[in-house]
């Protein structure tokens, strides 16, 4: 079996890593360039080590128009934590009352649960807007995290993974004197530690990525998150400060891609194993 | 299904439910049943109220060849997206999966883009695709090939395309992956000893093992592709130009928010609503049936 | 250290009845083996007493007082469960000083405690590991130490053994008794493996379908059987069993492959002709110059003995240990030795003791009496 290196196999594999790593790239070394020469489409693919200042530019100052990064960073990273802890806790709880108790309507209370899979905020975006408008949410904080939060994918997720955990360890740590709160505490979450990492990383993802939802509830330029900030920037190509927007989507690029690599291993086990 | 083992009490359960059930009954029945509601109501063109019009929304929006015409290309789009991020991320799957030195490293520089915003991705290819200041797109400008997707919607649409294509190739090599690391040895084993090898070992036995793992992602691609590329969309095309890169939800978006036409979109809502609704159907009814099988 | 006292003790899930009647008094510091095949209730009825479920019917008295009611944490007893149950994510001294924490022990106590158990149990080394650094031994040690650090009432044993491999389970087998008769705690042991029924318990409860078939100790279950399922089920290999009928006025039974054999311990009651299943252990039937024709199918040898399996005549299977090598041929002579004959009724499948014999062992429970 012993052959020299599988070419092909290296070609194939690069050329997959440049296709996602080009345009990357071209934002990586822009940001450094000089804004008129990118308008005039002399971008370099070598960065310019004496452009850096652009990233401390705009993270305290912001581009032309826009909130200063440090700021729409701030308002993302709050949403995608209060989005992952909240959709964690709430589904934990859930699943948690679902799979270890029996009480009345449990079957409908999952359902009720369960079906809200066939409703993604894209499918009802005016009525939502609506009744956000009646709870006062509309340019809140809260707002912007609190309806995204209860969702089943996290619910059903835990279910599975609380179904899974043997009768027998149940049956050991009631015999030791745990009662359901305890054993929730004890037992069933560092158990499934490794799920709820996982599910962190992908829900903080989610919520650092959301731009339909926060472009409905907010139009407060202090409630812009970094994606929202991004996408106004480019809004009017003609007097785009080039080397401004590339900073700043690499600044937000940078965040959720760290919590991808860092937990990686977590996160490909969990999403794989929770799809299924 | 059920446990042996529960925990007695009634009270704890309810408060332990509580919290998302109530967060569901406010930000998805009541939204929906909004939807429901004003998709059987117009605005009266005078004044404030809203009267019961019953079902003639959606016979307006069955009339309408700008919504038909929408739904073809909603999905023409979601299917040329699905098959090319499923496709590629296959071949990288299948490649990633070889014993070659480095595969690690080549695994988490696949992998990364998952965590890439839609909106953001559109941003991205701006710099690739614009006729101004994107690599590719000054190329083909200066060597002759007219490109410019403000003006020509074809390539407005090959670009929302390539674009929301380009963020899934990552989650789908994730599963490919994690498919073919699940078949057994034994099985591509004995298929070389039966003489099987390259395209047609692929073919004849890597592929059929994949079908549970092709069909999973299918849904979710098209899924995605229907809904998530909102952001890819809004952010390039805003849907333009004219109505090439209109989508569903996008003219969800533009006619409820923008043109402030209330029973037309939430008729709209209630359509995709329904879409949804079949399509997790039909997936729980095939994922069901793979696991008694 | 406590007495346990089950009461009628009945349990059917929806419309399955899976124990029916059990009364059972454990005398305290006993070690009661409960066994039988799968599916005949012994974990039903250790989970009865471990309060995981509730009885149907029927009463569970420790030390006098009735604890069906009660919650398992409130009945102060230590379970040991097949797998082992480990805690995975806490260190071998967690998972033994789970219990006492929830208790409110203090922090000292906690220590004295799983440092003692430890050391019985030879775990000192270990108690920073985690229970997936152990070898199958020591996670079984660390299970039994988690319920030693309690020091309960009773302790329920649930087939602690059967998830390790035959060399080891033999020596732990072995350590449990010692361990149990050390502490002289009561217990309650449920297994499949007769073997671990026989060695391990003061008395032995064989439960067959939910019913308890025998309760008595090892050596009377084995020599008196109360009926053809226990006879068949304890001994290895199974007793052989044939078709026989009553004659010489109860003083002998006549075997459907021909010879009579007389009872040495007196007659039994019955008309002529009634219907006797004699049972037969492998080890006590001969190979002899005369005696019943066998037609050998397979010889199993042993090393120190031989299986010989056969047919009688009329086809009638039967199992012959012998001790040393098997004689060649087709066909050997067998003797069958009348002071080993076990003798059943036909019909119920019960033990048939001679007229004027006690009915049954002493302390053999009136089973069945509900059919």
């Amino acid at each position: 079996m012993k052959r020299g290196p599988d070419y092909v196999t290296h070609a194939v594999l690069i050329l997959g890593v440049l296709l996602f790593a080009l345009p990357v790239w071209l934002i990586l070394a822009g940001a450094t360039q000089d804004s008129d020469a990118i308008a005039r489409g002399e971008l370099s693919l070598l960065p310019d080590p004496s452009g850096l200042g652009i990233y401390a530019r705009v993270l305290f100052a912001g581009a032309p128009g826009s909130q200063p990064v440090w700021h729409m960073l701030l308002v993302s990273t709050g949403m995608a934590l209060a989005i992952a802890v909240g959709k964690i806790v709430i589904s934990v709880l859930s699943a948690y009352a679902v799979v270890f108790f029996r009480f009345p309507f449990r079957q409908l209370a999952f359902w009720a649960i369960f079906i809200t899979l066939m409703l993604p905020v894209e499918v009802r975006i005016i009525p939502t807007y609506a009744v956000m408008a009646g709870f006062g949410l509309i340019n809140t904080f809260t707002g912007l995290w609190l309806p995204l939060i209860a969702s089943a994918t996290a619910t059903l997720l835990f279910r599975q993974v609380f179904t899974a955990i043997p009768d027998e360890l149940v049956e050991a740590a009631r015999m030791d004197g745990a009662g359901p709160l305890r054993f929730l505490r004890d037992i069933a979450l560092p158990v499934s530690a490794a799920n709820v990492a996982a599910l962190f990383v992908i829900l903080f993802v989610y919520g650092w990525n959301q731009y339909l939802w926060p472009l409905l509830v907010a139009t407060d330029p202090r409630l812009d998150t970094i994606v929202i900030g991004i996408v106004k920037l480019i809004g009017v190509e003609n007097q785009t400060d080039w080397g401004a927007v590339m900073a700043t989507a690499t600044l937000a690029l940078v965040p959720p891609v760290i919590v991808v690599l860092l937990m990686q291993r977590w996160f490909v086990a969990g999403l794989t194993e929770g799809e299924k | 299904m059920d446990r042996r083992t529960i925990f007695g009490g009634q009270l704890l359960p309810a408060l332990l439910v509580l919290p998302q059930l109530v967060l569901t009954l406010f930000f998805f029945y009541w939204p929906a049943a909004e939807a429901v509601w004003s998709s059987m109501t117009t605005t009266d063109p005078f004044g404030q109220g809203s009267v019961f019009v019953g079902l003639e929304n959606f016979a307006e929006l069955f009339s309408d060849p700008l919504y038909l015409q929408a739904i073809l290309r909603t999905v023409g789009f979601c299917l040329a997206v699905s098959v090319l991020a499923m496709a590629v991320a296959l071949l990288l799957a299948v490649f990633a999966d070889r014993e070659i030195r480095g595969r690690a490293i080549y695994r988490t520089l696949l992998i990364w883009p998952y965590a890439v915003a839609p909106a953001l991705s559109a941003v991205l290819f701006l710099f690739l695709l614009n006729p101004q200041v994107g690599l590719i797109g000054r190329w083909l400008n200066r060597h002759g090939i007219p490109w410019d997707y403000h003006l020509d919607g074809g390539q407005a649409l090959l670009m929302v395309v390539l674009a929301s294509a380009w963020k899934q190739v990552s989650y789908n090599f994730i599963f490919y992956l994690a498919g073919l690391q699940s078949i057994p040895r034994a099985v591509v084993e004995a298929a070389r000893m039966d003489g099987a090898r390259g395209w047609r070992r692929f073919r004849t036995i890597t592929l059929p093992l994949l079908a549970p793992t092709t069909f999973f992602l299918l849904v979710v691609n098209l899924v995605y592709a229907a809904f998530d590329t909102f952001g890819t969309i809004y952010a390039i095309t805003k849907g333009g130009p004219g109505q090439a890169t209109e989508t569903l939800v996008i003219k969800v978006y533009r006619d409820g928010m923008i043109n402030q036409d209330i029973g037309g979109s939430s008729a709209q809502s209630v359509v995709l609503m329904l879409g949804v609704i079949v399509v997790t159907a039909v997936q729980f009814r095939f994922m069901g049936r793979r696991t008694s099988a | 250290m406590a007495t346990l006292e089950l009461q009628g003790l009945r349990k059917s899930f929806g419309e399955t009845e899976v124990l029916r009647r059990i009364d059972l008094t454990l005398a305290d510091g006993e070690m009661l083996v409960i066994v039988g095949a799968s599916g005949c209730g012994k974990s039903t009825l250790l989970r009865l007493v471990a309060g995981l479920e509730s009885p149907t019917e029927g009463r569970i008295l420790l030390d006098g007082t009735d604890v069906a009611a009660r919650d398992p944490a409130e009945r102060d007893i230590a379970m040991v469960f097949q797998n082992y149950a480990l805690y995975p994510h806490m260190t071998v001294f967690d998972n033994m000083a789970y219990g006492l924490r929830i208790r409110g022990l203090s922090r000292d106590a906690i220590r004295q405690r799983v440092d003692e158990a430890a050391g019985l149990l030879g775990l000192g080394e270990l108690l920073q590991r985690k229970p997936r650094q152990l070898s199958g031994g020591q996670r079984q040690r660390v299970a039994m130490g988690r319920a030693i650090v309690r020091e309960p009432k009773l302790f329920l044993f649930d087939e602690p053994l059967s998830n390790l491999d035959a060399k080891l389970r033999v020596q732990m087998r072995a350590e449990i008794r010692r361990l149990q008769r050390r502490l002289g705690v009561t217990s309650l042991y449920v297994t499949h493996d007769q073997v671990e029924a026989m060695t391990l318990g003061d008395r032995l409860l064989v439960l067959h379908n939910g019913h308890p078939a025998q309760l008595a100790t090892p050596i009377e279950v084995f020599e008196q059987p109360a009926d053809t399922y226990v006879a068949g089920f304890i001994g290895a290999p199974a007793m052989n069993f044939l078709d026989a009928t009553l004659t010489e006025s109860g003083r002998a039974a006549r075997l459907a492959v021909g010879p009579v054999l007389r009872f040495p311990d007196g007659p039994r009651p019955g008309p002529e002709g009634r219907r006797l299943t004699i049972g037969i252990r492998p080890e006590h039937l001969a190979l002899a110059a005369q005696g019943l024709p066998l037609a050998v199918e397979l010889v199993e040898p042993l090393g120190s003995e031989s299986l010989i399996h056969g047919h009688l005549q009329g086809g009638v299977p039967l199992v012959v240990k012998h001790p040393g090598h098997a004689p060649g041929g087709e066909t050997v002579q067998v003797a069958l030795l009348p002071e080993h004959m076990h003798v059943f009724d036909h019909e119920t499948g019960r033990r048939l003791p001679p007229i004027g014999a006690e009915t049954g062992a002493p302390r053999l429970v009136a089973a069945g009496s509900d059919q």
